[in-house]
């Protein structure tokens, strides 16, 4: 501000633009239809008539993704037999499966702010998995390495040694300027083979609940519950810090002249995360026994925080932080970035970082659903799925378009629909094709709404 | 020193600026005076060094030969952090914004304001609706709508406010209306008018006569490398400047006055 002095009211043309604009409509005329609803509203209903403008331009959000989860939910509802499909145990069940994907596409999602890709990231996964598994075995089991390992340091070594090869990926991408599709094709490639040498002769490793020493907690990530009357006072803590803060923050905001989305909104925002939240610990606390003498199954699964904290911290990195703004400019134009000073190169390996690190922490979850980890795991068969679900959440493969909550919705999907197709008998040669038609299809989406994108640009420059 | 009847103080000055890129000379003793509260038209047809000059000021390229003098003082301007560290911006046709950032967020690109760890989106949402106010940049629907949804002259202003915000003290314009329709030129002339009422030296590269006519009060003209022709606007008509740019010289009656240097 300083550079420009007072002289703003020094009488200097007043014949002012607000005129010129009256009569050169093309200065925004065809602009306003896309321009983000919450900005320009000022109530509920002007809202929503604003969204459906964008939604009908092309522009539509997470609203695919919700689309596509309520069309899947309805159709193995009805095709499962028994209406087990919505039922508490598959429901659960589905969340289990969709987290190692959920994982997968929010760390995924940073490379793809970026434009880039890492397709190494499920086996770098399998490596997360397989350094926490292995350093929570007993010495009979695991005598040649470290062992013993409390939970808590076996995770973070894992999720450190995965961060550490991000890093060098993101080093080679960056330094050596080749192509990420080729870097970490071969990335996978070595991390694949290196599966299979540290899992060695035994071919795979186990967790169990009743094991000696820290398996219990692995294993109890997705086996392990809380207590409903716990998960209700977690939910009210969580309902009360972020709409409190974002009640806050609107207000202020409101108060102050900034642009600020409607009252309603807001009010309509803190709801949707109470119901939602209320209706997954709704579900949860149902009893989710298999057999009449079993004891209960009740609680929600350690996972679902987990996965729901990485959720809230990748947004709030990506937009509160000047390190997410600076992975959006350079995802939208990196010499644009370049020029007002990004540190394009550091941005770009620290993506790489986060990638490898959140996918070791989807390994550590692979290993508690599964029990275990064999050489079988398909990291890449992991991967397709976690670009897929980043996609079909909303994210753009061309960059500079992305949000964590993206890879929660698209993940969540993914797994909904490979969920329906082994419940309904398909083999997993028909599991393949399906999603593959469906990466196809959403990449066909995105790709056809970064063409209409461009061609307004044109058309309004 | 190139005389320079009337002028506010010169900002920078460059002195006898040379370039070659291997064999190719691309400057041959270029003289420029910026003065400040004045807005200089720098003129040339395509291959004259408008370009490398610019960046040689900008600090992208680093000049073979001469000197430069910045409020009177010698300065070596070695990387765009020196030149941005003087206080000079340069505004790129093109190559300015992230389309997918809204306005505020583009305008504080890589130097945003933080409460520890969180952007103090606040504070910067006020300031850059204090600057685009101070230059009557109206026409926005909203701060917060992103730029790729702004029309061309929109997207222009967005740039040179995103310029003068940080102290700067020259601001470099390249081609700023090439692309843009009518009322979107007027639109960014006037801006364009309003950092020279603010005291700033402006530069604007262009070889749009009407812009230079309509906004410049002094022209230096490049042909082939060398500047061979410098002075205020009315020792120009646009035949001249013309002549200067296609051949570097003119004979005509109103150009008698100027500084060329054949």
């Amino acid at each position: 501000m300083a550079g420009v002095g007072s002289e703003s009211g020094s009488g200097k043309a007043p014949e002012d633009l607000g005129a010129q604009a009256e009569a050169a409509p093309d200065l925004t005329a065809a602009a306003v239809d896309v321009i983000p609803p919450e900005i320009v509203a000022q109530s509920l209903g002007e809202y929503f008539r604003a969204w459906f403008t964008r939604v009908r331009s092309g522009d539509a959000g997470v609203l695919p993704a919700l689309a596509a989860l309520l069309i899947v939910g309805i159709v193995f509802e009805i095709t499962v037999p028994n209406g087990v499909y919505l039922g508490q145990i598959n429901m659960v069940g589905i969340f289990d499966q969709s987290a190692v994907f959920i994982l997968l596409a929010i760390g995924e999602g940073f490379v793809l702010l970026l434009g880039e890709i890492d397709l190494s990231i499920g086996y770098v996964a399998a490596i997360g998995g397989i350094v926490a598994g292995l350093l929570v075995q007993p010495q009979a089991t695991n005598p040649d390495m470290f062992h013993n390992w409390p939970w808590w340091g076996a995770i973070l070594i894992a999720l450190l040694i995965c961060a550490v090869i991000g890093g060098i990926n993101g080093f080679i991408v960056t330094r050596l300027r080749v192509s990420s599709l080729i870097v970490t094709l071969a990335a996978q490639m070595v991390w694949f083979g290196m599966m299979i040498v540290i899992l060695g002769q035994a071919g795979g490793l186990s967790v169990s609940a009743t094991a000696p020493g820290d398996q219990k907690q692995i294993y109890g990530i997705v086996y392990g519950f809380l207590d409903v009357w716990v998960s209700w006072v977690g939910l009210a803590l969580v309902v009360a810090v972020v709409g409190g803060s974002m009640w806050l923050r609107d207000s202020s905001r409101r108060r102050s002249g900034l642009v600020a989305p409607p009252v309603g909104l807001t009010v309509a925002k803190i709801v949707i995360l109470a119901l939602a939240g209320a209706i997954v610990v709704y579900i949860c606390s149902l009893d989710r026994r298999i057999g009449e003498h079993s004891n209960p199954v009740i609680g929600v699964p350690w996972v679902v925080p987990l996965v729901l904290a990485v959720v809230g911290g990748a947004t709030i990195l990506l937009e509160r932080t000047q390190f997410g703004r600076h992975v959006y400019a350079v995802g939208g134009n990196p010499e644009a970035a370049r020029r007002a000073g990004v540190g394009v190169t550091a941005i770009r390996t620290w993506a790489f970082v986060i990638a490898g690190a959140t996918a070791g922490l989807a390994g550590v979850v692979a290993v508690s659903y599964q029990s275990g980890i064999t050489t079988n795991f398909n990291g890449g068969q992991n991967v397709l799925f976690a670009v897929a679900a980043a996609v079909i959440g909303g994210t753009s493969l061309f960059g500079g378009r992305g949000r964590a909550i993206h890879g929660l919705l698209g993940g969540l999907t993914i797994g909904a629909i490979y969920n329906g197709l082994f419940a309904l008998g398909f083999p997993v040669q028909v599991q393949y094709i399906a999603t593959g038609l469906v990466l196809l299809a959403a990449v066909s989406v995105d790709a056809l709404a970064r063409r209409n994108a461009t061609a307004g640009s044109v058309a309004r420059a | 020193m190139v005389k320079d009847p009337g002028s506010g103080e010169t900002l920078l000055s460059l002195r006898g600026i040379s370039k070659h890129f291997g064999a190719v000379q691309a400057l041959y003793d270029v003289d420029l005076d910026l003065p400040s509260g004045q807005v200089t038209a720098l003129c040339g047809d395509n291959g004259a060094g408008k370009s490398v000059l610019t960046k040689t000021i900008a600090g992208i390229h680093q000049a073979d030969g001469g000197q430069m003098f910045w409020e009177g003082k010698p300065v070596h301007i070695r990387s765009a952090k020196d030149s941005a560290a003087l206080g000079i911006e340069t505004v790129y046709q093109d190559l300015a914004l992230a389309d997918n950032l809204d306005i505020v967020q583009n305008m504080f690109l890589g130097r945003e304001r933080r409460n520890g760890f969180f952007l103090d989106e606040d504070g910067m949402e006020r300031a850059a609706g204090e600057t685009l106010a101070s230059l009557h940049v109206t026409t926005v629907r909203s701060i917060r709508q992103p730029v790729a949804t702004l029309s061309g002259g929109q997207r222009q202003a967005v740039a040179v406010a995103k310029a003068v915000m940080w102290n700067s003290k020259l601001v470099m314009l390249d081609e700023p209306t090439a692309a843009l329709g009518v009322a979107q030129t007027q639109m960014v002339l006037d801006l364009v008018k309003r950092l020279k009422s603010h005291g700033l030296a402006v530069m604007v590269i262009s070889h749009n006569l009407n812009d230079v006519f309509e906004v410049a009060d002094r022209v230096a003209i490049l042909h082939l490398g060398r500047m061979v022709a410098q002075d205020r606007l009315s020792a120009f008509d646009r035949q001249s400047v013309v002549d200067y740019m296609t051949t570097g010289v003119s004979s005509r009656e109103v150009a008698a006055s100027g500084q060329g240097r054949n």
